[in-house]
């Protein structure tokens, strides 16, 4: 506790209060409202849990059924190539992040407004918010992670020492999700017609992600623009990791480029409208 | 030993009123810009001071009361303190932990059960995790609801989550605390119960910034006293000085018919509006001369600029020393107003007998339903009630005698001897 002593002779000294402070102090400031991050994300886990009666099912149940839908759309029907993995396995490893990243950036671009009592009433860092809302969605993508497990069993493919990395990619992830995340977050406090466009960037992002297609079906002269969009190197490098096939280092240290760009320039928009979010919420 | 633990100098806030709001779409922007653009044309800005030039200075130990009108800064001079929202200018400086109290409950979720809800409003106020387990079982114990802590606090009455919220705020041990009209909410014992916890942190040495419009608990609460009006400070001194200098600006009319329209501190929509209040006597003409247990009407003149549904107009009477008396509305008596049509009209409050007895009392005004209010007029005039017989016993009673009076008599059934009695009485 930083109560400063105020024993004997000695005077406690004045702080000014700031706006905006520089790094060491925004990292201090975080550092002591740690809890305060646990108990959001505690709370978001919580309430989702016992709100939904199908709980964990739900958290399944979603990609499961995208990756059903898939596998008969894409890879029956329209025959769209999956390097070699069974379809079911391609469309999972893709849908598990796929589904993380949009779910995760939806309640993250809500995460302000939905919790206008907290901004109008109590100080914290605001970036806590969008915070949780991507940290505890991992939960769900951890979930949903054993029944990529148990494809990967059941299809006998090898599980490989190159599965430990995967944790790496999720890092990646998280960190892309939550500089996208407050960077809508803040945008969504300031014009609130973000949340009906939300939806449809998404859809977009969707099908600009290679999910449903392997990166080896766009044309050479396209890769680099796929590229830039993070989960592209994110799904591709899941694949590689499952399948043991070479991983596509270009494309995702471009991923890892964008993605510290992105958490940059997200952080320091989110920072700069964080002070007004009371007045104008 | 004294040193100051706050200190605010040349303290602004400007509000931008059209800048952003909560309604600002993107696409708007965007055309305005363009438009704005192609007209070359510079956007009238209006500029809205919450707060100009308000300095001071509080000693550690010192309970500050911070009273205004409505829309005077108070409100936000607390947000500004506990860093909701930062300044246009000014300084602003602090030590030690600061903790803000403007709302009982921040953060409470309805399907968490009370004892999670505990853990997530301490930290929230910026509780460790370790002092919230030491003192969980004193919370408990405080908020008094033991039986229900395990049960999600949608299923409490607003009474209970109250306490709850407020149990975890006593527990708050920060260096200055900022206090915002929590006690305007609750019954009777809930306030007691706040007030008593207030006066506790007076006791123990902590600074607190208190803001209400409780007068009687700024008097006895607060050493110290600042007065707000308009965004500056108007008075900082003495807090009975204060109150009793406040309370004397308050509409100087009294009695007969008053004008409201005039009345600049105003809330609500404007959909509708009070003109004015007048007070009738038994035989319904204007009277000046208000005495305990008369039969009043008061009638209250207001202007419709829209069509109103299911108007509800309220009263509130309060003491001089803000304590609310009486809140009355046609919607608790049951005499709906179904429809209003846009233009002049007026309510009477016919009061049977006026229980209160002789002193200066204020009223507040509301037209509007809760969620959607068209006029607010809060301690708009006052009146005073005169000396009468209202017992009918030939005995002026006056305001030694308290507030209220209701209409009562006396039955002995004392011991008495009857031998005597029919003695006096064949005596006599």
């Amino acid at each position: 506790m930083d109560i400063i002593s105020t024993k004997g002779t000695e005077i406690p000294q004045l702080a000014e209060i700031k706006s905006s402070y520089g790094i060491t102090q925004t990292v201090g400031d975080l550092w002591h409202y740690r809890e305060l991050l646990y108990f959001l994300v505690w709370k978001d886990i919580k309430v989702k849990y016992k709100q939904t009666a199908l709980g964990i099912t739900w958290v399944i149940l979603q990609p499961l059924a995208g990756m059903v839908l898939f596998t008969l759309l894409f890879g029956r029907v329209a025959k769209l190539p999956s390097d070699g993995l069974p379809y079911p396995i391609f469309y999972y490893a893709s849908l598990l992040a796929w589904t993380y990243f949009s779910t995760a950036l939806i309640s993250a671009s809500n995460s302000i407004l939905s919790n206008t009592s907290l901004i109008t009433k109590v100080y914290f860092p605001r970036i806590l918010l969008p915070a949780a809302a991507v940290t505890s969605s991992i939960l769900d993508l951890a979930i949903a992670s054993i029944i990529l497990f148990g494809l990967l069993i059941f299809y006998q493919v090898p599980l490989t020492s190159k599965l430990v990395f995967l944790p790496l990619i999720l890092v990646l992830l998280v960190i892309f999700t939550l500089g996208i995340g407050q960077f809508f977050a803040a945008l969504n406090v300031n014009y609130r017609d973000i949340k009906h466009a939300l939806p449809f960037i998404i859809q977009l992002w969707l099908f600009a992600s290679p999910v449903v297609y392997p990166m080896s079906m766009v044309p050479e002269q396209y890769k680099w623009m796929v590229s830039l969009n993070p989960i592209a190197g994110i799904i591709e490098a899941t694949r590689a990791l499952i399948s043991g096939y070479s991983i596509p280092w270009d494309i995702l240290g471009i991923a890892c480029a964008v993605t510290v760009i992105t958490f940059i320039l997200g952080i320091w928009y989110f920072q700069r409208t964080a002070r007004r979010f009371a007045d104008v919420i | 030993m004294s040193y100051p633990v706050l200190q605010v100098s040349e303290l602004s806030k400007r509000y931008r009123l059209g800048e952003y709001s909560a309604d600002t779409q993107l696409r708007e922007v965007i055309m305005r810009a363009i438009t704005k653009f192609a007209k070359r044309e510079q956007e009238e800005e209006q500029i809205v001071w919450a707060l100009r030039e308000v300095s001071f200075e509080v000693q550690q130990g010192e309970v500050l009361g911070i009273i205004g009108r409505n829309g005077a800064g108070k409100s936000t001079l607390l947000k500004l303190l506990s860093r909701i929202t930062y300044p246009t200018s000014g300084t602003l400086k602090v030590s030690g932990r600061v903790a803000s109290l403007l709302e009982v409950g921040t953060g409470f979720h309805e399907e968490l059960t009370g004892r999670e809800n505990i853990y997530l409003n301490g930290s929230i106020l910026g509780m460790r995790k370790q002092e919230i387990k030491q003192h969980l079982d004193e919370i408990v114990e405080f908020s008094g609801i033991n039986q229900f802590i395990d049960t999600p606090i949608k299923r409490y009455s607003s009474g209970m989550r109250l306490r709850l919220g407020f149990a975890v705020a006593a527990h708050l041990s920060p260096d200055i605390l900022l206090v915002d009209e929590v006690l305007a909410v609750g019954d009777a014992d809930f306030q007691k119960k706040c007030l008593n916890a207030m006066d506790d942190l007076r006791t123990s040495g902590r600074t607190v910034l208190f803001i209400s419009h409780n007068m009687a608990a700024i008097e006895s609460l607060c050493s110290r006293c600042i007065w707000i009006e308009a965004g500056r400070i108007r008075a900082d001194g003495e807090a009975r000085d204060i109150v009793s200098e406040y309370m004397k600006t308050f509409a100087q009319a009294s009695t007969g018919s008053v004008n409201l329209e005039a009345i600049e501190s105003r809330s609500g929509n404007g959909e509708g509006i009070f003109t004015h209040i007048e007070f009738l006597n038994e035989s319904g003409e204007t009277t000046n001369v208000i005495r305990s247990g008369d039969r009043l009407t008061i009638r209250l003149h207001y202007r419709a600029y829209k069509l109103l549904r299911d108007l509800v107009i309220g009263i509130n009477i309060l003491t001089e020393y803000g304590t609310l008396l009486a809140a009355n509305n046609n919607w608790a008596t049951g005499d709906s107003i179904p429809l209003v049509e846009p233009g002049e009209g007026f309510a009477d409050l016919e009061i049977d007998c006026l229980y209160l007895l002789p002193g200066r009392y204020y009223l507040s005004l509301w037209l509007g339903k809760w969620n959607n209010l068209h006029d607010v007029l809060k301690n708009c005039i006052h009146f005073d009630v005169e000396t009468s017989d209202c017992y009918g016993s030939g005995r002026g009673i006056d305001s030694s005698f308290g507030v209220i009076f209701f209409p009562s008599r006396w039955k002995s059934c004392a011991p008495q001897d009857h031998a005597l009695l029919t003695k006096i009485d064949l005596g006599a």
